[in-house]
């Protein structure tokens, strides 16, 4: 129990100055939407889709005042609620696409890597085309693809994103798995009988995991942009099924001209400290998970003075 | 062989020694505290003479060469006084420490492969190393200079404008050698020349290094964890532990007469031809952020006193010439009454072995 | 000493190699494969033969590159038989399937060289040792822990509490090589393959640790493969002793005889090279030039023959060996070198190993004298024994060298060797 608080705690003892400060402001920031997305239904003052309470309908493009903080906009919703209850969406999106990700392109690189020969050459083509392919048009096809499947749901936009993303990750795992699989120790492992799934399960999989996190917070991050940008164009989920922040800036759009700014900044804010947020968690883990980027905080040298007997024996010989 | 090398020795000792090192430290700075890797280190290099530097791994004799180089990791300290040709080089600035680098004061590395640039051909690595140091010299002469130093390692001229992978293990350490003696430094530092190379190879590479002195009048520094190299290639060597010299003297001398508990042991643990049965020193090394009181071998030594644990040993004259720290050789006037009582010592299993 | 009054000369092999070949196919760079170049085979082990009996240690010696750790591999399977059998009693691992092969390690473990790198870093020290039991069908936990426990108190790791739950980054060298030893002998096997097992631990604790294997063997009757470059071990750690050079044996016989009266050069010169750290001990020494070639295109005959110091006419000299003599002539030849360097010209062609070698671009008169040259500098040059003749071609000349096949293992005193120098002993042999 001790030695899991130990491993959690280790990014920030272990790191100093820039790289610890932007972990902790980073992850400040994330758990305060984490925290909204959670207990969405009590911090938020209304339902996302609602437009009115207490028999009372909200007004149409409201300012902000003491019964809407953030106003309400040309649907009669309440600013402040559909951004609480967006931070849920984007989060429910997020998980479920990294979650995606993990549990298809870790497998398949540890494989890919594993094994080599032709299935590697295939995997790595396909995994390749995706990549090379503009990501945000890849969400755009596979959302609309998906949409006829799933109906505009959590789960396409989850999908679609996990086609984006899925490349990084497959190839991390088989980069690393290719290097890790010429170690000694997988050769031990061959040595005592293992079979192959056994050397991958066992051996191989706790080695090649370990870049994996860093990926997911910043894939996160980025995923955030990519739904918004999803949601401005219209595609994937409906104002109605959830509180989607890229599709409440899509509807701003057109009141800005009209002089109401409340619809547009508040859910814009909201993405750009998330994103904020996901990228400096991600970052600051980055510095000390990776070997390679890693400064270890080190106590300074302090001296104490000479011992002086030793010099006056050297000099009297 | 061995008549010669203590001859010589004392031929060269009368001189001006190249480097003078008086109460060197080395610390590394880690999140536990300092590792004291270095911890008070005193030694004298006559020109033309080699020192090897032996001890297990981890006793501070790599971290030594590097910190005598000013070639230290971030976090690390060093202090003490080391006068090359009478100027504290501790005390030198970034700029002038880099010029003397090179010119004056040369390092020979263990993996020789990762020191060449691979784009490089050998002839711009010696153009390179010269006209950092003698600019004036045109193209023919650096020619000359490097193809002496190259037929001096033994390699062709005909392999001058070569690429470091065309060239096997022992010739890219040839290589090394070459580069670092071509400016005909004073002073060389080799940290482990040879761990990396096969039996035969090793052994070639120390047959350079033992002619060093009559090619190059350099002094060298030889870092090895091997006895049998020390034997072979060095006039005197210190032996080093937990940081500190515990023995130095020539090496004749100290082969046959170890003074010291540590020195003697090590001898008795490595394995050679004539070896008839097997000894080794029991527990491991102290951690350098908190060795033990008194002389940091104690813990493991057979002949401990009760004075070792608590008292540092001074350093002494060592019978037969040399330098020793180790109170079974006094003074005895500094030991307290019933210093010299075997040192009850805690009993060493597997839990605390190397 | 290790004694083996348990094994006798006629005792049935625990292991019979015969004839065993394992190759490697190099594959080239992106150019080589693209123009179909020939992208060359590594002869890792070359028709190697290799009997152990029960009981017995047998040391593997030679410099890198010379197959020791390849024939090592082999015996586990864990590296394909190109050719030949490795009998282990009466099944032949050459011929077996990867199915069957992974039953064999229960007999027939491994010890690494780097403890460092052979342990996990992600698994305690009893899920390491415990894996061995596992994947040989050890369900029960409990079960598993009890035969850890024996294993790790066998090789001196008590108490066991200490280290069960530690990882190996918490241990140090010494001790990490206990714990493969453990992972080793837990499924008790009878033959054990260590490939260095000491040489990256440091002076103090390797003669503990060939100590406790020595212990293991008498203990557990085991039968070692001890996989080494240092004849300094080896001489106090085995029975019997095979030299490798070049994927081949040289040498082999008992430790005793091979020590006391080493009869290949190759063998003298490793010898030699061992440092003495006993100063009254040293003498002086001839080395033997140069390093492993590669083993991609090994030279004619016997492979030693460039290096060696007792080389004579039918050794198999070729062309790469007069380049060398060329390149150690111009090293000697300071001042002429520009100028032979201009009759000479390019020496690269000859890097294609042949028994012919042409040569020089200035004239054959003044390539000869050059050639003469150098034989007056070192009349005793063996190579110049193997030339059958010299002819003038173009500008140049061309060398002729005896063509010589590479020497078999042949019978000399108590040990077989594979030199020239060691003709057949009254064995039939061709």
């Amino acid at each position: 129990m001790r030695r899991v608080a130990a491993g959690l705690l280790k990014p920030f003892t272990e790191t100093a100055g820039l790289a610890r400060w932007m972990l902790v402001a980073g992850v400040l920031l994330t758990a305060v939407f984490v925290v909204f997305a959670l207990f969405a239904p009590w911090v938020a003052p209304y339902g996302f889709a609602q437009t009115s309470a207490h028999g009372v309908a909200f007004p149409k493009l409201g300012h902000p005042d003491s019964q809407h903080w953030f106003g309400t906009d040309r649907l009669f919703f309440d600013v402040f609620s559909r951004v609480i209850w967006g931070a849920r969406t984007a989060l429910e999106v997020v998980v479920l696409s990294i979650f995606f990700c993990v549990v298809i392109g870790v497998p398949l690189g540890l494989a890919s890597g594993y094994y080599g020969g032709w299935f590697d050459r295939i995997v790595v083509l396909v995994m390749d085309a995706m990549y090379a392919f503009p990501s945000f048009l890849l969400a755009i096809v596979f959302s609309f693809l998906l949409t006829n499947v799933y109906g505009g749901s959590v789960v396409a936009v989850s999908l679609s994103l996990t086609a984006v993303y899925i490349p990084q990750y497959f190839r991390v795992v088989r980069n690393t798995t290719l290097s890790a699989k010429e170690a000694t120790y997988v050769e031990a492992a061959r040595a005592i009988g293992a079979t192959d799934g056994r050397i991958m399960r066992r051996y191989l999989f706790g080695n090649v995991i370990q870049s994996v996190p860093v990926l997911g917070t910043l894939n996160a991050a980025d995923a955030i942009l990519t739904l918004a940008g999803l949601g401005f164009l219209g595609l994937g989920i409906q104002s109605t099924d959830a509180a989607e922040w890229g599709h409440d800036l899509n509807r701003a759009l057109a009141d800005a001209g009209g002089g109401v700014w409340w619809t547009g900044l508040y859910p814009g804010l909201a993405i750009v400290l998330l994103v904020t947020g996901l990228t400096l968690v991600g970052e600051g883990l980055n510095e000390t998970l990776n070997p390679t980027l890693r400064r270890r905080r080190l106590l300074p040298v302090v001296m104490p003075g000479r011992a002086a007997p030793n010099l006056v024996e050297e000099e009297r010989s | 062989m061995a008549i010669d090398v203590s001859d010589r020795t004392v031929a060269i000792s009368p001189g001006e020694p190249v480097i003078s090192a008086r109460d060197v430290r080395v610390w590394y700075g880690t999140t536990r505290g300092a590792i004291r890797a270095v911890d008070g280190v005193s030694f004298d290099l006559a020109p033309g003479e080699t020192l090897g530097l032996v001890g297990e791994s981890g006793c501070g004799k790599s971290t030594l060469g590097r910190g005598l180089m000013g070639l230290l990791p971030e976090g690390a300290k060093r202090d003490g006084q080391v006068l090359f040709r009478g100027q504290d080089i501790f005390s030198l600035s970034a700029k002038e420490s880099y010029q003397l680098r090179g010119r004056e004061l040369g390092m020979i590395f263990q993996e020789p492969l990762t020191r060449l640039n691979p784009l490089m051909r050998i002839s711009q690595h010696f153009e390179e190393t010269i006209k950092q140091h003698e600019p004036g010299l045109s193209k023919d002469e650096i020619r000359e200079r490097a193809l002496e130093a190259l037929r001096l390692m033994g390699i062709p001229p005909t392999r001058y404008r070569s690429y470091p992978h065309e060239f096997s293990g022992g010739m890219r350490q040839r290589l090394m050698i070459a580069l670092a003696l071509v400016l005909r430094p004073a002073f060389v530092v080799a940290d482990e020349p040879t761990t990396a190379l096969d039996v035969l190879v090793e052994a070639q590479i120390v047959q350079i290094l033992n002619d060093l002195r009559r090619n190059f009048q350099t002094s060298l520094l030889l870092i090895t964890h091997n006895v049998g190299i020390v034997a072979e290639a060095c006039d005197r060597v210190a032996v080093m532990y937990a940081g500190r010299i515990v023995e130095q003297g020539t090496v004749a001398e100290v082969f046959k007469n170890p003074q010291h508990p540590y020195t003697r042991e090590l001898l008795r643990s490595t394995i050679s031809l004539s070896t008839t049965g097997l000894n080794y020193i029991p527990g491991a090394p102290p951690d350098l952020v908190d060795p033990p009181d008194g002389c940091r071998f104690h813990p493991r030594c057979p002949q401990a006193m009760n004075v070792c644990a608590t008292q540092n040993p001074v350093n002494m004259e060592r019978p037969g010439g040399g330098r020793v720290e180790c109170w079974l050789l006094g003074p005895d006037e500094q030991v307290p009454p019933g210093g010299k009582q075997p040192l009850k010592q805690e009993e060493l299993t597997v839990a605390d072995e190397a | 000493m290790p004694t083996k009054p348990e094994t006798r000369a006629d005792a049935p092999a625990l292991v019979d190699v015969r004839d065993l070949s394992v190759h490697f196919e190099l594959r080239g760079g992106t150019l080589a494969r693209l123009f179909g170049r020939d992208t060359g085979t590594i002869k890792a082990v070359d028709g190697v033969d290799l009997r152990l009996r029960p009981g017995e240690v047998v040391g593997l010696v030679g410099e890198s590159g010379s197959g020791k750790s390849t024939l090592g591999r082999a015996l586990l399977g864990l590296v394909p038989a190109t050719s030949g059998s490795i009998h282990l009693r009466d099944q032949n691992l050459a011929e077996m399937s990867r199915r069957q092969l992974r039953a064999i390690r229960r007999v027939v473990q491994m010890v690494f060289q780097d403890p460092n790198a052979a342990l996990n870093p992600s698994m305690t020290i009893e899920e390491a040792v415990g894996d061995a039991l596992r994947v040989h069908g050890m369900k029960s936990a409990t079960e598993r822990r009890a035969g850890v426990v024996q294993a790790l108190e066998r090789v001196g790791l008590s108490p066991v509490e200490l280290f069960l739950n530690k990882y190996p980054r918490d241990l140090s060298g010494g001790q990490k090589q206990r714990v493969v030893l453990a992972r080793a002998i837990v499924l008790n096997p009878t033959l054990l393959v260590a490939d260095e097992p000491v040489s990256m631990l440091d002076m103090s604790v390797r003669a503990k640790i060939l100590q406790l294997m020595l212990d293991l063997k008498h203990d557990l009757e085991l039968t070692y493969v001890y996989i080494t470059h240092d004849l300094a071990t080896a001489k106090y750690f085995c029975d019997r002793v095979a030299i490798m050079y070049l994927g081949r044996i040289v040498e082999i016989g008992p430790t005793e005889e091979i020590f006391a009266q080493p009869r290949h050069p190759y063998t003298k010169a490793l010898l030699a090279a061992i440092p003495e750290p006993d100063p009254d001990k040293m003498v002086p020494r001839d080395l033997p030039r140069g390093e492993i070639p590669d083993a991609a295109q090994p030279p004619l005959g016997c492979a030693f023959h460039p290096r060696c110091p007792e080389a004579v006419s039918g050794c198999g000299w070729e062309s790469r060996d007069l380049r060398t003599l060329v390149e150690e002539h111009w090293l000697r030849a300071d001042a002429a070198y520009d100028e032979e360097r201009r009759v000479i010209g390019d020496l690269d062609h000859l890097d294609t190993p042949s028994t012919t070698a042409t040569l020089g671009v200035g004239g054959s008169a003044q390539v000869r004298a050059i050639l003469d040259r150098m034989r007056t500098e070192d009349v005793d040059e063996p190579l110049w024994s193997g030339v059958t003749a010299v002819e003038d071609s173009g500008s140049g000349v061309t060398v002729h060298f005896e063509p010589a096949p590479p020497p078999p293992l042949r019978r000399a005193g108590g040990v077989e060797v594979a030199c020239v120098l060691y003709p057949d002993e009254g064995r039939p042999d061709a």
